[in-house]
Parts: C-alpha cells; sequence; structure tokens
C-alpha cells in the first residue's frame, strides 16, 4: 500500500478512535447516503417567498444594494442597445468578449454595427466581457454562473466590467431553488460554479470598503424578459 | 510553520498595548465589524434559526466525519481530481511541493488560506526555490513586509493606511517618486496591475476551502476581491488545502452555513464570490486548471474528536468572536503568538500546538462572553477556555518524578514565573477592560489616537518589528 493510502487509513483510525466506534455500521451508512441523496432543505429566509415578480424585483433591488447595476429589456433584441448604452455611460469601450453560448448567439447585433467583439474565453487585456447568466437568486442578488464550454469562468473574472444577461424566467427566490435547476438541467456538477454578489470588493486597507480589488470593478446586469 | 510566541503573551499584550500604530489601528477597526454584523443579523428574522441549524448542521457531520470524509473523496475522485490525506503538516508541505515541482513550478499564487499559514506552505516552496506570491491583498501587503497575519479575515488589521504606502513605495523600487497614494483606492489600484502580472505567471494555484461538500466533491472557497477566483482558474494546476472539519454533506447543508458566515463575518448578507471547483477542466472547457489536487489534513484535529473540545471543530472561521472581544480589541492578534488570534486561538491553540505553548492564550478572557453569544455556530468558547485553565492547573499538580518528557520538565522549571503570568494576564484583562466603556480609548496611551499620526515613533524596536524579525529567523531556522 502506498504511503498516502496508510496516512488515510491513519486518520480515518484516529478519527473514529476520537468518535469511540468502528466504521459505520451498514444500516447507518445507508441512513447517510439517503440523506446525501436526498440533499434535504434547512430554514429557507422569507424575505425571498414572493411571487415571480416579486422575485425578480427583489433580485434587482439586491444586485443594487450589493454595487451591480441592473436595467431590464424586453427581449433579446433589446439587449445590443442596452450593452450599447452602458458602455458609453462608462466611459467603456465599444468592444468585448462574449461567451460562446447560444442563448446569446441568437442576439443580432447588427442594429449596433459599431460595437466590436469576439467570442471565447476572457484575457487580461479584455476590458468588457459578457457572460450568460444561469439563474438569479433573489434572496441576496446572487448570480449563479456555471462553468461549461459555452460558459467560460474567465469571463466572471479578467474583465474591468462583467456584463451577464439573464432571463428574468431564470430568477428564483432562494439559492436551494437555484441548484434544483442546476441539477435538473446540467446532471451533475460542473467543474465550476460561482455565486457572484455585486462587483468585486476589498476591505483590507483599514477595513474600509473599495470596490475594484482583484475581479471586474463593475457588474451589469441585463434582464430579459418579464 | 511560524514560530509560536503564544508562551510570551503576557510580554506580547504589554508591547502591544505600547504600540501607537497598532493602537490606532484596533481603534479605527474595532468597531466596524461590530455594527455592520449587527445590521446584517437585525435585518434577517430567521438568523437566529439560522445559527441553530449550522450548529446542528456541523455536530452532524462531525459525529460522521469519517464517513462524510469517505464520501467526499470518492466524489473528488469520480470528477477527476486527485485527494491527498495528509496526517500532519510535514506531510502536507512535502505532498504540495511535490505537486509543484511536478508541474516544473516557478512561481505559485495563493488565495489566502489560514491552514496554509499554519502547515507553513510559503516557508517551504522557498526553501526549495518556488516563489509563493500571496494575492489577497492583505496577506499581499503582509508578505511584502515579512509579517503574518493578525486576523483570520483581515489578515492586515493591524496595518495603517501610511503602512501601506509606506511599504509598497520600499518594494515596488519602479515606482516614480511623485506617484501619489492620498486615497486607499490607490493603493488598491497598485495592488491590482502587480499582481495581475503574478495571476498570469503562475504555474500552480493553491487556495484554502471554507467548506468541502461530500455530495459533489467540491471545495468552496468565499471571497470579496476575486484573488481566489484568479488563483483556482488561471494557472495549470489548482491545490485546495483543507482541514478534515471542513466537509459538510450536501450543497443544501453548506447554503445554511454560507447564509450565517458573511453576516457573522463582514456584515454582508453574502460574499462577493462563494465558488464550488469540482475536479479539473473539462472537455471542450476553454479555461480552468489542467489538474485539480484537494490537501485534507488533520495535523492535531482528530485528538479533539470526542473531547470536551471537539465543539471546536464547528467553528467556520467567521473571526466575530475576535471582532467582539474585549482582549483581542486590546492587544490585537500578534500578541496571540500563533496563526489563530482571539479566543477562537485561544481555544484551538493549545489543541494544536499542545498547552505547554499556549497555555497562557485560554487565561487572556474576561469572561464576558460576548464571543459565545455572536458565535454562529454556538461555540461554548469561554466554557472551552475554562477546559483548558483547569487542565493547566492539573497540570501543574502533577508531580514532576511522573514526567518523561524533557520539554514537560522544562516547563515545569518556570512554573512560578510562568503562574504568575497567568495571574496577571487575567488581571490585566480584568483591571484595564471591565468597567470601561470603550475599548481602545481607555487603555493606556490613551488620548492621542485621533493625533497618532503626529506623534513621534516610539523609542527602540515596535512590537512589530521586533515579531517580524522573530518571524523572519524562524523561518530560516
Ligand atoms: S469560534 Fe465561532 S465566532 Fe469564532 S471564528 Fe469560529 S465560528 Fe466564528
Amino acid at each position: 500500500m502506498s504511503a498516502a493510502g496508510t496516512s488515510k487509513d491513519a486518520m480515518l483510525t484516529a478519527i473514529r478512535r476520537g468518535l469511540r466506534r468502528r466504521p459505520l455500521p451498514e444500516d447507518q451508512a445507508f441512513a447517510l447516503r439517503a440523506r446525501l441523496a436526498a440533499h434535504p432543505r434547512h430554514v429557507i429566509p422569507a424575505r425571498s417567498r414572493l411571487d415571480h415578480a416579486g422575485q425578480v424585483a427583489l433580485f434587482a433591488a439586491n444586485v443594487e444594494k450589493e454595487f451591480g447595476s441592473v436595467v431590464r429589456v424586453d427581449d433579446l433584441a433589446g439587449v445590443p442597445a442596452a450593452v450599447a448604452d452602458y458602455l458609453a455611460a462608462q466611459n467603456l469601450p465599444g468592444q468585448f468578449v462574449i461567451a460562446p453560448h447560444p442563448g446569446l448567439r441568437a442576439i443580432d447585433w447588427s442594429s449596433r454595427p459599431l460595437l466590436r467583439f469576439r467570442e471565447g474565453r476572457a484575457e487580461a487585456t479584455d476590458a468588457v466581457a459578457i457572460q450568460h447568466g444561469f439563474a438569479g437568486i433573489a434572496e441576496t442578488g446572487t448570480l449563479m454562473l456555471p462553468s461549461a464550454p459555452e460558459r467560460p469562468t474567465t469571463l466572471n473574472l479578467l474583465a474591468e466590467a462583467a456584463i451577464v444577461v439573464l432571463a428574468a424566467d431564470r430568477v428564483v427566490g432562494a439559492y436551494e431553488e437555484a441548484w434544483d435547476l442546476l441539477r435538473a438541467e446540467m446532471g451533475g456538477m460542473p467543474r465550476n460554479v460561482m455565486l457572484v454578489t455585486g462587483p468585486s470588493r476589498s476591505a483590507d486597507i483599514e477595513q474600509a470598503l473599495e470596490l475594484g480589488a482583484h475581479g471586474p470593478r463593475r457588474l451589469h446586469v441585463v434582464l430579459v424578459g418579464g | 510553520m511560524q514560530i509560536a510566541t503564544s508562551s510570551e503573551f503576557k510580554r506580547n499584550a504589554h508591547d502591544a498595548l505600547a504600540d501607537v500604530g497598532l493602537q490606532k489601528a484596533l481603534a479605527r477597526s474595532g468597531t466596524s465589524f461590530i455594527a455592520r454584523r449587527a445590521a446584517a443579523v437585525a435585518a434577517l428574522p430567521e438568523f437566529e434559526a439560522l445559527r441553530e441549524e449550522a450548529r446542528a448542521i456541523k455536530d452532524h457531520t462531525l459525529a460522521h466525519l469519517d464517513f462524510y470524509l469517505e464520501a467526499y473523496a470518492a466524489r473528488v475522485t469520480a470528477a477527476g481530481g486527485t485527494v491527498h490525506w495528509c496526517t500532519d503538516a510535514a506531510e502536507a508541505r512535502a505532498v504540495v511541493l511535490a505537486i509543484c515541482q511536478e508541474a516544473g513550478a516557478r512561481t505559485v499564487t495563493k488565495g489566502k488560506s489560514m491552514i496554509s499559514e499554519e502547515l507553513g506552505i510559503n516557508e517551504h516552496l522557498e526553501r526549495h526555490g518556488i516563489v509563493p506570491v500571496e494575492t489577497d491583498l492583505g496577506e499581499y501587503i503582509l508578505q511584502v513586509r515579512h509579517e503574518t497575519p493578525s486576523h483570520i479575515i483581515a489578515p492586515a488589521f493591524h496595518l495603517n493606511r501610511e503602512d501601506w504606502e509606506a511599504s509598497f513605495r520600499a518594494a515596488h523600487t519602479d515606482l516614480p517618486a511623485d506617484r501619489v497614494f492620498h486615497e486607499r483606492r490607490d493603493i488598491l489600484t497598485e495592488a491590482r496591475s502587480r499582481l495581475r502580472e503574478k495571476f498570469l505567471a503562475a504555474d500552480v494555484g493553491i487556495t484554502g476551502a471554507n467548506f468541502l461538500v461530500a455530495e459533489t466533491g467540491s471545495s468552496v472557497i468565499v471571497t470579496n476581491e476575486g484573488n481566489g477566483d484568479l488563483t483556482q482558474t488561471l494557472p495549470k494546476v489548482h491545490i485546495a488545502l483543507a482541514s478534515i472539519e471542513k466537509v459538510v454533506p450536501t450543497l443544501e447543508d453548506c447554503m445554511s452555513l454560507l447564509r450565517v458566515l458573511a453576516r457573522s463575518a463582514t456584515g454582508q448578507d453574502f460574499s462577493v464570490y462563494t465558488t464550488f471547483s469540482t475536479g479539473a477542466r473539462r472537455p471542450g472547457d476553454l479555461d480552468g486548471p489542467e489538474a485539480y489536487h484537494v490537501v485534507i489534513v488533520d495535523n492535531g484535529r482528530s485528538g479533539m474528536l470526542g473531547s470536551e473540545f471537539q465543539p471546536m471543530l464547528r467553528c467556520i472561521r467567521c473571526a466575530a468572536c475576535m471582532n467582539h472581544c474585549p482582549v483581542y480589541g486590546a492587544v490585537g492578534g500578534h500578541a496571540y503568538g500563533w496563526v489563530y488570534p482571539g479566543p477562537m486561538g485561544s481555544v484551538l491553540t493549545p489543541a494544536l500546538i499542545g498547552v505547554d505553548q499556549a497555555g497562557l492564550l485560554p487565561g487572556a478572557s474576561t469572561f464576558c462572553g460576548k464571543c459565545e453569544s455572536v458565535c454562529p455556530v454556538k461555540i461554548p468558547l469561554p466554557n472551552l477556555m475554562r477546559h483548558w485553565r483547569e487542565r493547566e492547573f492539573e497540570r501543574h499538580l502533577t508531580p514532576v518524578g511522573q514526567r518523561s518528557n524533557l520539554a514537560l520538565w522544562a516547563f515545569v522549571a518556570k512554573r512560578p514565573a510562568l503562574y504568575r503570568a497567568l495571574t496577571r494576564v487575567a488581571a490585566f484583562g480584568l483591571r484595564s477592560l471591565a468597567g470601561r466603556r470603550g475599548r481602545l480609548a481607555h487603555v493606556p496611551l490613551a488620548g492621542g489616537w485621533t493625533a497618532g499620526r503626529d506623534l513621534p515613533a516610539p523609542e527602540g524596536d515596535t512590537f512589530f518589528a521586533r515579531y517580524a524579525r522573530a518571524q523572519r529567523a524562524g523561518r530560516v531556522a
């Protein structure tokens, strides 16, 4: 047996010695496996127990509370103007990297011919990145951004400004509901799932909050539809 | 590995009280975390119910720790990751070094990790020619200054803005002389641009883990800066370091703990980035590490299971106990002499490095009970400190002839001095803190905190200069 195996055994033995028992008997192990499979929910704060319109409004309010910004558009056709207006208002270049996601490929950018973009992952030189949002969580204004070939993680991290296009019908109340969407639609756990709440910040200098640490300085959500 | 100076607590505390810069920092920072936590808690009616639930989830997990660790490890392996089981710090250091060497690493970026401090990862890598770069803003400035964290979530708690500027000017020698650091934002911008280069050049990224999720085989990190995410996303290898008690059963369990973590820590409803990592880059992925390793470390924790100190393993490292502690507020984190300060350190440190080294810490308390009342997992911290003091007392009563351990003999030889120190520490806590309204404006040297910047530098070394030197000496030893 390898040294690593020896350490594993030693650690498990030490833990069981502390707990004063042998490996769990099969009936108890079975019960714990059932708990893992059922992943029961615990207390869910009442604040997000609203109808869907209420959840969307709470989501938007919480994104803004956390120093992000939100704009609502009726449909995908409204996205190019919303993006162009945002970039102009923030003095950002009309150039971005965008997730190669079918939901974003459906956008017709021809109405804004001055916007230039490429699909793919972000590089350190990208000022603006557009990600496809998987879900929005009203409870705290949190975006769920799972990794996939069509949703590179670097889009969430490297640019000055991160823009997330999110369908309003993907807004849920609590984190648990977003995880259930993910379990249902993705089967297993993606390599990386980021829960993002506002733009990057630090309180390391004199415990005072400053926005714009290592991640994006700005977070903008384009909410599509009702 | 950090050299413990916990046995010098009394002297450390004395020096800390005389350190003008430290007192200025403590006075400024002391109340902000408290007010922010109070506001976040007040805004969530379910907070008390969530605390009870958080405690129960942790107790359930600890009672079945062997099962959940094995279940977790099996999921990591199934997701293409590698699990390394390490009984102690030396084994963990060797494993991390071997992974880095195999990757041909020259530089390694680091996310903020207290277990990395505990294990002494940086020093070990440096000794073998690999450059570790701390990327959390607070950890970065401390690395530049050759200091250790003084707080578990705000490592540079003890520094003032002028310290940041001076350290950056000293370390970033290519800075133009007219470069201004008038605002905190200027400091942040400088650090961001310096560290960008490091993120892009690193061969390996090392993070800690706030949680390990058995259901999915995920390691979870919680940050506000995004540095931990860049650390684990950009290099070709990601290593997550975690101690055994970080495992939780399911995503639901994890979310319940996360609901109390950020509120207790910084008073945020949720931290900016809470990220679940599961295995390495998948087919078709355009980014992410090509290899994913988890290093699971015991390093003394299994010895706490089944003892009166088992509840300490519920700790989720939120720092609320130190933020609310009058002793921490008076002397800061370095006085505790090892990695973990404040009430949680006073209970954990004796368990991890030995009561002979850290026996004074459990006395560093006024037993005001504030720590327990804010702890999100309801750890009875004052009671556990009392247990240590009882144990310490019993040790002193044990006849010398029954001991075979030379270190213990040395300890007993110093017994009168230690005993006096212990009682003086307790007395100091009560005398200087109890019955006074605030904390820092009322300890010795009070009166001039707002003018602290203009005070002449104290004669001789400051506490931190001496402390930093001791740490450096420890590194080369
Ligand atoms: S002991 Fe409790 S309050 Fe202190 S850091 Fe741990 S969880 Fe937080």
